[in-house]
């Protein structure tokens, strides 16, 4: 803040081209050298401030996608036909949007909010939700439900701590007033997201065919409205500034005004829209997040036609101090930009009157392929509004495959010591069980509501959430989100296509056939050409599996810059995937809930341990090469849950994961406290693994499911159709209240419980809610 | 016994929901000579023995550290009360 008297005079484009040598402060709004150049050479004069403004916000890695841009073309290059029969709006717009039958439509996208959640947890992570909401709705769709992907630091840490419960409380307070179910995501521990959590939120959202909007603003003389909340000082250069520049070591050091939301103002905003949409008054729509009136105008008018002519004396403020450069930067919540015809603008703000959203009529659609914008009877921006919404700067960064990456790969966990007798495998398995990652995240996903609307068909603890679209049918979608960054550091083309693997297989085992995917690439420093090779690896990865699985990228977000000095986050790829199930009434439960059930485990199991959370918890150990990724058989697994469960063969489905099939047994029993009797001299032999291999090691397309003895012989003959392979390792027993694995071990579950349920409160207090 | 009274406001360029909250309910009945509320937090920190400059300091420092939340707030005032009712 500046201590001198403002001096009030307007920089306008007349001004700008009579003062061509006036410096102006580029580098501290986050522009180089060069690009400043580039924009006086697309200009042919100096920018004006607002110009400045407005290239620096949309020039910046998090709106501009600078640095990945490049490797983004990889995820359209490799698309076949079938994977678009489905995409009715692709990467591009707000959100992607997937036909699901019946005239219903779906849309769904990650986005991450960690920089300012770091800062300001509860707020930053709450307009995270809010912001992702507002992307849903920018399509024309009615939000269902949301998740979160969440990456803390050591859970014995003092700073985790503030983090954690702002983060939690604040998804909470806005998701909850939001009256919008939680049904899933992931919470992980890591010392190495200490000084810079992630904190990932997905929106669902539901629509009809024709409600779908996109951000377009075409036709001449059509009128753009700002409505919403009043344009204030919240966030100036918050997200955008912020997300692209790296923390010091020393800290936050860059505190700009974050945002604070409202999430009852978005309430009223959800219902306006849709109102809005159902009564044809929308054009085109776009929501305000990041770069605010800048990103709005910009995109609308670069998506479009291409004119836009804008007055900010119009815009309505909740400070009548901001300057023009200030309105046009603000991220002030709960604000969308709508085209609206002439003919139907009356009609537009009786609606936007009715629910008591302050709308402005800011200007209109131009066939000049300009987008100008006036303040205080001047013009201040003259610009083509592609130049800084669609053909920012695209940088070819240096990317080098790290130096230390073949030692790391070397020291394999098959090294390690495992365990053979009875009490040391009990003793491991506890101890996953009670790692802070694997440990039942009831603490955190108690806070939220995940049954509110009524649709909710499956939530934590199973291993997707399920929403019900469609009242009648029982038409529905499931969703998983999955990471791990563990893998990634590894090797992070295989850790993103068995994130990858994961999600599809959370979504598979519902019951549900994964149908299309999302994704949030959180990565350390682009200017470090190590990270940009991992990024380079995990995109190509994870493009290359999503072709072989035929599930297409329909939009996403990339976080770049998450590292506290020069220690990056392990690469985080986060995948979201969407899936489709006809009635929500045939979905699939993770846990057994009967006496006497026959359980399968389903696919191979080999010596891979590298990176698993067995070596992690136990040994402490980092190294080897991730478990081997099997799109091929991921997609008969898939195929095989979607035909056993419409033949209602199967009574329950865990995927197994982190933790292996340890994990998966302690939480099918845990899920409705039925025991299970398990031998795995079966699969040892077959295998040719030993028993510590065949309780923790993570390979993957492997399903544990549940089958009632009469369907038995049926479901034998369904898995050899598929050539899946089956073997039967263990009965289900409500009676004997054990996890018993043969001639191992035994353990109560009411000791299980206590081992699974009491590490977060025992770190993070008391629990509430559940 | 004496009391410190602390007073946090949520920061000017900010949202403040309660605020805006508040400042409609009154246009709703008709007080529209109120055209603007920002609502904020008053602490009230007894203490036992008399208010010295050293104790004023020390609850400016608790207030910055733990009533306040200084990415989202300001400390307004840090001050003794007077005339405290028995």
């Amino acid at each position: 803040m500046t201590s001198e008297a403002p001096v009030v005079h307007v920089d306008s484009v007349e001004r700008a081209a009579a003062t061509p040598d006036r410096e102006q402060p580029y580098a501290a709004l986050g522009l180089t050298d060069d690009e400043y150049a580039k924009v006086r050479e697309l200009l042919g004069r100096r920018p004006t401030s607002g110009e400045l403004a407005m290239y620096s916000v949309m020039w910046s890695e998090h709106c501009s996608y600078k640095s990945s841009k490049k490797y983004l073309r990889r995820f359209g290059d490799k698309v076949t036909p079938k994977m678009r029969e489905h995409l009715m709006v692709g990467m591009g717009q707000n959100a992607g949007v997937v036909d699901i039958g019946r005239g219903w439509a779906v849309t769904f996208k990650v986005e991450s909010h960690n920089h300012p959640s770091y800062i300001e947890p509860f707020q930053g992570a709450a307009t995270g939700v809010g912001g992702i909401v507002r992307d849903i709705i920018a399509m024309g769709a009615r939000p269902v439900a949301v998740m979160d992907q969440l990456r803390f630091g050591d859970i014995r840490e003092a700073d985790t701590l503030r983090v954690v419960h702002g983060v939690v409380a604040g998804i909470a307070h806005y998701g909850n007033c939001l009256g919008l179910p939680n049904i899933g995501g992931e919470t992980v521990f890591d010392a190495v997201y200490q000084g810079n959590p992630l904190v990932n939120a997905l929106a669902v959202g539901v629509l009809r065919h024709e409600d779908l909007r996109l951000a377009n603003a075409t036709g001449a003389g059509n009128k753009v409205v700002l409505f919403g909340a009043r344009t204030g000082g919240d966030g100036i250069g918050g997200a955008s500034i912020l997300a692209s520049d790296t923390f010091s070591a020393g800290g936050p050091t860059k505190r700009p005004a974050v945002q604070v939301g409202d999430p009852f103002a978005e309430k009223v905003l959800i219902e306006c829209c849709l109102e809005l949409f159902h009564g044809g008054y929308v054009e085109a729509i776009q929501d305000l997040g990041a770069a605010g009136i800048s990103c709005a105008t910009s995109e609308l008018a670069a998506n479009g036609d291409g004119g836009m002519k804008v007055d900010l004396d119009a815009v309505l403020l909740r400070d009548p101090t901001l300057t023009a450069e200030e309105i046009l930067m603000s991220e002030s919540q709960e604000r969308m930009m709508a085209i609206v015809t002439p003919e139907q603008l009356e009609g537009f703000l009786a609606v936007t009157s009715r629910w008591d959203v302050e709308t402005s009529v800011l200007g209109e659609v131009t066939d000049t392929g300009r987008l100008e914008i006036t303040w205080r009877g001047e013009t201040i921006v003259d610009v083509d509004p592609s130049t800084v919404a669609v053909d920012g700067p695209v940088y070819d960064r240096p990317a080098e495959r790290p130096a230390w990456l073949d030692a790391l790969q070397a020291d394999s966990a098959a090294a390690l010591p495992r365990p053979a007798d009875g009490p040391e495998l009990r003793e491991q398995l506890l101890a996953v069980l009670a790692s802070p990652s694997l440990a039942s995240p009831g603490w955190i996903t108690d806070q939220y509501d995940r049954y509110v609307l009524g649709n909710t068909a499956l939530s934590f603890p199973d291993d997707g959430g399920m929403i019900r679209v469609d009242e009648e049918s029982g038409l529905g979608v499931a969703i998983a989100t999955d990471a791990n960054g563990r893998y990634s550091l590894l090797d992070p083309r295989a850790g993103a296509q068995l994130a990858l693997s994961e999600a599809y297989r959370n979504v598979a085992v519902t019951g549900a056939s994964p149908l299309a995917v999302t994704d949030c690439l959180n990565f350390g420093a682009p200017t470090n050409p190590e990270v940009m090779w991992q990024f380079a690896e995990a995109v190509d990865g994870l493009a290359d599996a999503c072709l072989a699985l035929e599930v297409p990228v329909t939009g996403g977000n990339v976080s770049l810059y998450n590292q506290t000095g020069t220690t990056a986050i392990h690469p985080t790829p986060v995948v979201g995937v969407l899936g489709t199930i006809d009635d929500v009434a045939g979905r699939i439960p993770s846990g057994w809930q009967d006496d006497g059930l026959n359980l399968y485990l389903l696919g191979t199991t080999a010596l891979e341990l590298d990176g698993s959370a067995w070596a992690g918890v136990v040994h402490d150990h980092l190294g080897g090469r991730p478990p081997a990724v099997r799109l091929e058989a991921e997609r008969k697994l898939a195929g095989l849950l979607a035909a056993g469960g419409e033949e209602g063969l199967i009574a329950a489905a865990h995927d197994l994961g982190e933790g292996g099939l340890a994990q998966t047994l302690a939480e099918g029993v845990l899920r409705f406290g039925v025991g299970a009797r398990v031998w795995l001299g079966d699969v040892e032999e077959r295998d040719g693994v030993d028993v510590a291999t065949a309780l923790f090691s993570e390979s993957t397309a492997r399903v544990l499911v549940a089958v009632p003895r009469e369907e038995d012989v049926k479901f034998v003959g369904l898995c050899a159709g598929r050539r899946v392979p089956a073997l039967r390792i263990g009965v289900t027993d409500a009676e004997s209240g054990l996890l018993e694995v043969q001639d191992r071990f035994e353990i109560p579950i009411e000791e299980l419980r206590a081992a699974h349920e009491g590490t977060l409160p025992a770190h993070l207090g008391p629990r509430v809610g559940g | 016994m004496p009391v410190i009274v602390v007073e946090v406001m949520p920061k000017a360029e900010l949202l403040d929901p309660q605020g805006k909250a508040v400042a409609g309910a009154l246009q709703r009945l008709g007080r529209s000579a109120f055209s603007g509320v920002r609502v904020g937090k008053r602490f009230e920190l007894h203490v036992d023995g008399p208010v010295t400059d050293a104790l004023l300091a020390d609850a400016r420092e608790v207030a910055e550290t733990l009533l306040a939340n200084l990415v989202i707030e300001d400390v307004v005032s840090v001050r003794e009360l007077e005339d405290v009712e028995a």
